[in-house]
């Protein structure tokens, strides 16, 4: 099945990178197709851009995103901006300490991450973006994980693998923690 | 011909079709660039830019397009495989020198990423507003190639195919990309660089003395030389002879000008690709290239999931534009639709091919994005109740 992905945020919080990371990993590693288009423009230079993602086990012909059924906020201009575009039954993913969830909508499934917390706890507020995508790896289960290491060691600059890789583990831990606790 | 191991990135990789393209470029041989960054070209050069000092490559950044397009027909008479790489407006700008290159049989690629216009328009956002332009945008008659890619990989592909091509007949080649196919971001496999065939320049190994630049083989393309090599060479604009040398004569001219546009027409089928998919039982068959090809997809699936037999014609070669086949499908199909995002440009030469055998019905768009695919859907639907 196609599944749309939108990422938002604000300029240097590695928004396109991850939706990078996410289209490559699905697309080399995980035997799928995959399609990514970055908002382009004024908007890309400071305040809200963002990526979308699409994911399919078949080949994509329509490039870009109709109404995500995952969206990811790092920013509360982006939760005001992009959450109404969520599918009805879509993952909705947010910042816990940058998003204020206001107003959230009752037919989505809402996880939640202090990933800019965890990000500084491990030495850089940079890997924000990565603690994000493993967070999101664990709690949709769209792409295989290990596909997504992968894809995280081979887009960063050598010599932060390892700290990329943690900051991987950390998020996609606490979303398996979550969503264990959402299940029971 | 084989590509050079040392250049090619072989692998799997995720990148977007400007990339795409100058891997492409480089795949093909091209060690020369020439260019005047402009949105949403600017990453082939970029990515240009940086690759091309570590494999041999010269990149040069010019004062304009103008100067672009003509550095990089000095560099191929120097030896070089040369392209440049520009937007709508800048494409404009190289209309003189595309001339020049047709005329002077000067192998070399220009690639249009296009953008809306006309001027300035949407820098940022989609268009194939340039598809007429770059068949007749240059004064005079010649004859031209132009290829269209729909993704990243075959940004890669066709950018290798356009260098084979110039080469092969000695004219310049237009890549018409588009900032959708350009900024967008998919899986690319470069193959191993044994894999990758490459068209070497015809060059002429005769005696010197012998030697006429533009005196043509069978299939009516000259053989080329490297200046500098001690062949008597002239190459200029004006009418010239065999010999290169300008002759202002009617006689020079009808000899020389239907050359020019009949070694493309006359290698037309060897030059035409095109990719048909459920054509056979077809009714209504849509004529698509570029990024629209992949936007008209869902309209054709769900018009079959209800029955109505849609096949799809997709134009990877534009020009030369496979005429004969469209007025064969004209004789036994309901109607053709052709969605391109432009006013209408491409539909013109479907409705010419047609001869009035089958009604062709634009879906035009004036550029920013794609087409909604319900647009491309209702006009199926419309083309058959012949309204």
């Amino acid at each position: 099945m196609r599944t749309e992905i939108k990422i938002g945020g604000f300029g240097g919080q590695g928004v396109i990178l991850s939706g990078y990371i996410i289209g490559r990993a699905a697309s080399i590693y995980d035997n799928k197709y995959a399609t990514m288009i970055q908002s382009f423009g004024p908007e890309a230079r400071g305040s809200a851009c963002s990526a979308q993602v699409i994911v399919d086990p078949n080949e994509i012909a329509y490039p870009y995103i109709v109404q995500p059924q995952i969206l990811i906020v790092m920013s509360q201009e982006a939760y005001t901006k992009f959450s109404t575009e969520l599918a009805p039954g879509g993952i909705l993913i947010t910042e816990e300490e940058l998003v204020n969830p206001i107003n959230l909508r009752k037919d989505v499934i809402h996880y939640s991450i202090p990933a800019t917390r965890f990000a500084e706890e491990l030495g850089k507020r940079l890997v924000v973006n990565i603690v994000m995508i493993g967070f999101m790896t664990a709690v949709t289960e769209l792409i295989d994980p290990e596909a997504m290491q992968k894809a995280v060691i081979a887009s960063v600059p050598k010599g932060t693998e390892d700290l990329n890789l943690k900051a991987f583990n950390k998020g996609y831990d606490y979303g398996l923690k979550l969503k264990k606790e959402k299940a029971s | 011909m084989k590509s050079d191991p040392k250049a090619v990135l072989t692998g799997a990789h995720f990148l977007d079709g400007d990339h795409a393209c100058s891997e492409g470029a480089i795949a093909a041989g091209c060690r020369f660039v020439a260019g005047y960054p402009i949105t949403p070209s600017t990453e082939v050069v970029e990515r240009i830019a940086e690759r091309f000092p570590l494999i041999g490559g010269v990149f040069i950044q010019m004062e304009d397009e103008i100067a672009s397009s003509i550095a990089i027909q000095g560099a191929v008479w120097a030896g070089k495989k040369a392209m440049t790489v520009t937007s709508g407006p800048g494409f404009s700008l190289m209309m003189e020198h595309i001339g020049l290159a047709a005329m002077t049989e000067t192998p070399c690629v220009f690639v249009d990423v296009q953008r809306a216009g006309p001027s300035t328009g949407l820098p940022t956002q989609p268009a194939q507003g340039d598809m007429m332009q770059a068949r007749w945008g240059s004064h005079g008659d010649y004859g031209i190639i132009a290829i269209s890619p729909n993704s990243p990989q075959e940004c890669f592909d066709l950018t290798i195919k356009a260098f084979n091509l110039s080469e092969q007949y000695r004219v310049p080649v237009l890549l018409m990309m588009d900032e959708c196919v350009g900024h967008m971001t998919e899986r690319v496999i470069i193959p191993p660089a044994e894999e990758i065939e490459i068209f070497p320049r015809r060059f002429y190994d005769g005696p010197k003395d012998e030697y006429l630049p533009f005196k043509p083989d069978e299939d009516l393309v000259p053989k080329i030389v490297k200046a500098g090599d001690g062949y008597r060479i002239h190459i200029t604009g004006l009418t010239h002879d065999e010999k290169g040398y300008p002759v202002m004569t009617a006689a020079a001219q009808e000899k020389l000008i239907p050359r020019l546009v009949n070694k493309i027409k006359f290698n037309a089928e060897k030059i035409i690709e095109y990719k048909e998919d459920n054509i056979d039982d077809a009714d209504v068959v849509i004529v698509s290239y570029g990024i629209t090809s992949r936007v008209a997809i869902p309209a054709i699936e769900q018009a079959r999931k209800e029955g109505i037999k849609v096949g799809h014609l997709r134009l990877i070669v534009v020009w030369p534009f496979p005429e004969k086949r469209i007025t064969q499908l004209a004789g036994r199909v309901k109607s053709f639709v052709v969605p391109e995002l432009n006013q209408g440009q491409i539909f013109y030469e479907v409705e010419r091919n047609a001869y009035g055998k089958a009604p062709v019905y634009l879906v035009p768009h004036a550029g920013g994005t794609v087409h909604n695919p319900k647009d491309i859907y209702n006009t199926i639907l419309k083309s058959l109740k012949g309204k």
